[in-house]
């Protein structure tokens, strides 16, 4: 196959893989900080995927307009989860933290299987076919704005995270919970904020998703699975590393979709988990965890 | 008599700190010696070298004439070397009699003999009315005493006991003292410890060793060394004018 | 968790397990054949979930991907019924060390290389899904089509091929879950029972007596495995279907551990009870929504779900601890 064959689907992989980041950015951000490994991560972005295709179909609303919306709503519903179940999970051990969010991954992900049932549900947009060339590449204008967005998400994010009080009070919790006690943050209100948090990045990256791929109810697990390859294979707790990881799987899978049938693609990222956690399970970017 | 336990020249590195610095001793076989000192001093990295958890960057260490650096803990065990912790670990959900019986398995087949074995020891630690208790709804003298058992229960020919006082009061300090010593006068069991209570070292005691930064500074029986200018000025202290 | 250990007061015990017994032998008689199918898959979950048991309650392993081996020795003997007319139970005896093998793998990889926990979780949840695809592409298997069992006849019933009506299979996975039970009930007191509880309590602290921790995890990941292998080929020759996307699927895992999670992880009965309150409930559920006219795809996985919640948020042990000192049948603890 020409060069720019490959070229092409890579960029397409790039551009993915950058929604991919997100997604897994929030994963990551839950982890690093509140230290609970979030199994129903996938099934926040079908929610968010599924507000994105009714504000489509009853509102005609673009769901790159809608993100920000989205996001919120995400947030809401992520901030309202730690603090009303998941903070009481804090000091039980992991296994019980991690089947807590199996349960309502259950729970989430069969509900929208009953409201909206097992079809999958597509957003047309206007530019869904269009494609801009840029010299021998062809880039698809849906995968193109949603790259863009991901990264103005991202951006905003590492802002935040760097320059504001809030996220540095954050940080510290991440780094030392005690110590963050100690001076007077109030620790489960900046859990509770920081899931919501890691809710509206993979809630952005749905209404994102949702330009790129169709809805469906049952979508949740094989995203959660991804998000985990994505952040261990980048580093578990390393932001950069979230990016890089979504990078990677990204094209990855383009290329395999390219050069193997497309079903396939997914064992690859499996793969990929496999040979991080045998040979460097702290990830590409990861601290090995004290 | 010879030594047991001989450690020639080990070190242990972090990153850039020097935790142990080629430190050297022999334990003779059925003596009970004590490692002081301060803290940070090297001690339980020692010891974790010593039980296995760790391997040194230099230097070896001998167990009854073979090397033992660098075999993982679980051979260490079996080589007749067991341990206590430091922050005390029974096995939590499982009983006092369990735990015991756990250790006693190393070198029985038969459940029914290892039960017998751990109903001895709990008996000979003072844990036998508290056998079908949780090892976690137990009292913190009563789980040392438990991890004792449980250690001694492998039928060790050295046993590596790590600050097994801190946290008792005075009468439970003598409680165990006389524990340990009738163990070492009746089985001939060597018994190295790590220890901050002087009461415990000076009464236990036949050889002392006194690390600082890592580096051994002193060796020789109790009395000796607590008199020695160096260890005073260090880690002991002189008596108050 | 609970330990578990000992076995409580033994004559109440013996006296419950007797009534359940002759009560489970006497249901084809007594029940409909609805509910008969019911009890099918009541026992076939308290299987299972006993399987599984092995692994996480004895020696602390959370395994999410156990599907893997009911799907593996499902195909096996599938493959050499359809394909060389082979028998259910010679199928067996191909299906075990091919089950034990995957287990191997998985475990040599996980503990050989430090995973634990979670990312052992994570890492079986990898491998499942990974067969998932595997077979869903392979052609030699009949890939995302599936594999078919003939049904001929219902006539009668012949136990070697397994083939016959749903009373044949009922005695067959009863008397499974029979041995399983006190299988499980001797591992639990010997020497490898202790050891794996020491392993699931501390590990470190099981090295300090000498455990040799790699060795008893591959023992329970392994023995865990090849129980898990007759539960596939049951549900093989059972359904007399087999598709990648089902029997693999990271929902029938799910499946597998909600008995024991909310019966009691660790504990005998737990699984057995955990698999009657839910797929009890489940069944009343479905049915009683039948009733009102209601088809809701997806509304058992729902009730899944909050059983789960429920469990994990109020009664972390499981429901069999509280029972059990209800009925009077617990160690004296004092």
């Amino acid at each position: 196959m020409p060069f720019d064959v490959y070229l092409n689907v890579a960029i397409g992989g790039v551009l993915t893989g950058l929604v991919y980041g997100l997604m897994a950015l929030g994963l990551s951000v839950i982890f690093g900080v509140v230290r609970v490994v979030n199994f129903a991560h996938g099934e926040l972005m079908t929610i968010a995927m599924f507000i994105a295709v009714v504000s489509f179909s009853c509102f005609h609303l673009d769901p790159l307009v809608m993100l920000v919306p989205i996001a919120a709503v995400l947030f809401a519903f992520g901030y309202a989860l730690q603090a009303a179940l998941i903070n009481r999970f804090i000091t039980r051990p992991e296994y019980s933290q991690f089947l807590l969010l199996v349960a309502l991954g259950i729970i989430v992900a069969n509900s929208l299987l009953i409201i909206f049932g097992p079809d999958a549900r597509a957003v047309q947009t206007a530019y869904a076919f269009d494609s801009f060339a840029v010299g021998p590449l062809i880039v698809d204008a849906a995968k193109l704005y949603a790259g863009a967005a991901a990264i103005l998400f991202t951006v905003a994010l590492f802002a935040f995270f760097r320059f504001t009080r809030l996220g540095t009070a954050i940080r510290a919790c991440a780094d030392n919970y005690t110590g963050a006690l100690v001076v007077g943050l109030d620790v489960k209100r900046l859990y509770a904020l920081t899931f919501g948090l890691g809710a509206a990045c993979v809630g952005a990256a749905g209404a994102m998703l949702v330009l790129l791929i169709d809805a469906t109810p049952m979508l949740g697990p094989s995203y959660t699975l991804l998000a985990f390859v994505i952040v261990i294979t980048g580093g578990l707790g390393s932001m950069p590393g979230a990016l890089v990881g979504g990078l990677l799987i990204g094209v990855t899978e383009a290329i395999a979709g390219l050069l193997f049938t497309p079903s396939v693609k997914s064992m690859f990222a499996f793969a990929i988990l496999v040979l991080v956690l045998l040979f460097r399970p702290q990830g590409i970017l990861g601290r090995r965890p004290a | 008599m010879t030594a047991l336990l001989s450690l020639d020249a080990v070190s242990k590195r972090f990153r850039g700190l020097l935790a142990v610095d080629h430190v050297s001793f022999a334990v003779p076989e059925g003596t009970i010696f004590a490692v002081i000192g301060p803290n940070g001093a090297g001690k339980t990295t020692l010891f974790n070298m010593i039980a296995g958890a760790m391997t040194p960057d230099e230097g070896s260490i001998t167990f009854a004439g073979k090397p033992i650096d660098g075999l993982p803990a679980d051979a260490v065990c079996r080589r007749g070397i067991a341990r206590t912790f430091q922050l005390v670990r029974p096995f939590p959900a499982l009983s006092a009699e369990d735990n015991v019986t756990i250790g006693a398995l190393l070198n029985r087949h038969d459940v029914g003999a290892a039960q017998q074995r751990a109903q001895e020891l709990l008996r000979r630690l003072d844990l036998f009315d508290k056998r079908h208790r949780r090892a976690s709804a137990l009292t913190l003298p009563d789980r040392k005493r438990l991890e004792v058992a449980r250690a001694l229960a492998t039928e060790p020919r050295l046993l590596l006991l790590d600050e097994v006082m801190a946290g008792l009061r005075p009468t439970e300090t003598d409680r165990m003292v006389a524990i340990l010593r009738a163990l070492n006068r009746d089985s001939g069991l060597t018994i190295l410890l790590i220890e901050h209570v002087m009461r415990a070292v000076m009464a236990l005691a036949s050889r002392v060793l006194v690390l600082n930064h890592g580096t051994a500074i002193a060796e020789g029986a109790p009395e000796e060394v607590v008199r020695d200018p160096a260890v005073v000025q260090s880690y002991l202290g002189a008596e108050a004018e | 968790m609970r330990a578990g250990l000992s076995a409580g007061e033994p004559r109440r015990i013996a006296i419950l397990l007797a009534a359940l017994l002759a009560a489970l032998l006497a249901a084809p008689w007594v029940v409909n054949d609805y509910l008969l199918t019911v009890l099918i898959l009541i026992l076939y979950f308290a299987y299972t979930g006993q399987a599984w048991n092995v692994m996480m309650g004895f020696a602390g392993q959370l395994s999410l991907g156990h599907a893997i081996y009911v799907g593996l020795a499902g195909y096996v003997a599938a493959m050499l019924f359809t394909r060389l007319g082979v028998g259910p139970w010679l199928g067996l005896l191909a299906a075990i060390p091919i089950a034990a093998a995957c287990g191997a793998i998985i475990g040599f990889l996980a503990f050989r290389f430090g995973v634990a926990g979670v990312y052992f979780a994570i890492l079986t949840i990898a491998f499942a899904e990974f067969a998932r695809i595997g077979f869903d592409n392979w052609g030699f298997v009949n890939a995302s089509s599936g594999l078919f069992l003939s049904v001929k006849q219902y006539g009668h019933n012949d136990l070697w091929q397994l083939r016959g009506d749903p009373t044949m299979f009922y005695y067959v996975i009863l008397a499974a879950s029979a041995l399983l039970f006190a299988l499980c009930h001797l591992l639990m007191r010997s020497r490898v029972g202790y050891f794996w509880l020491a392993i699931r309590e501390d590990e470190e602290a099981a090295r300090a007596v000498g455990i040799d921790t790699f060795r008893y995890k591959m023992y329970a990941v392994m023995v865990s495995a090849a129980v898990t292998s007759f539960a596939g080929v049951f549900y093989a020759f059972f359904y007399n279907n087999l598709f990648p996307e089902q029997v693999f699927s990271i929902s029938r895992s799910i499946e597998i551990i909600l008995g024991p999670i909310i019966g009691g992880v660790g504990t005998l009965f737990g699984p057995i009870l955990g698999a009657f309150v839910l797929t009890g409930l489940a069944e009343a559920l479905s049915s009683s929504m039948s009733a009102f006219g209601l088809e809701l795809p997806g509304a058992t996985q729902v009730f899944y779900g909050v059983c789960l919640l429920f469990v994990v948020v109020a009664l972390p042990d499981g429901v069999w601890p509280p029972l059990a000192r209800r009925l009077g049948v617990t160690k004296r603890q004092r």
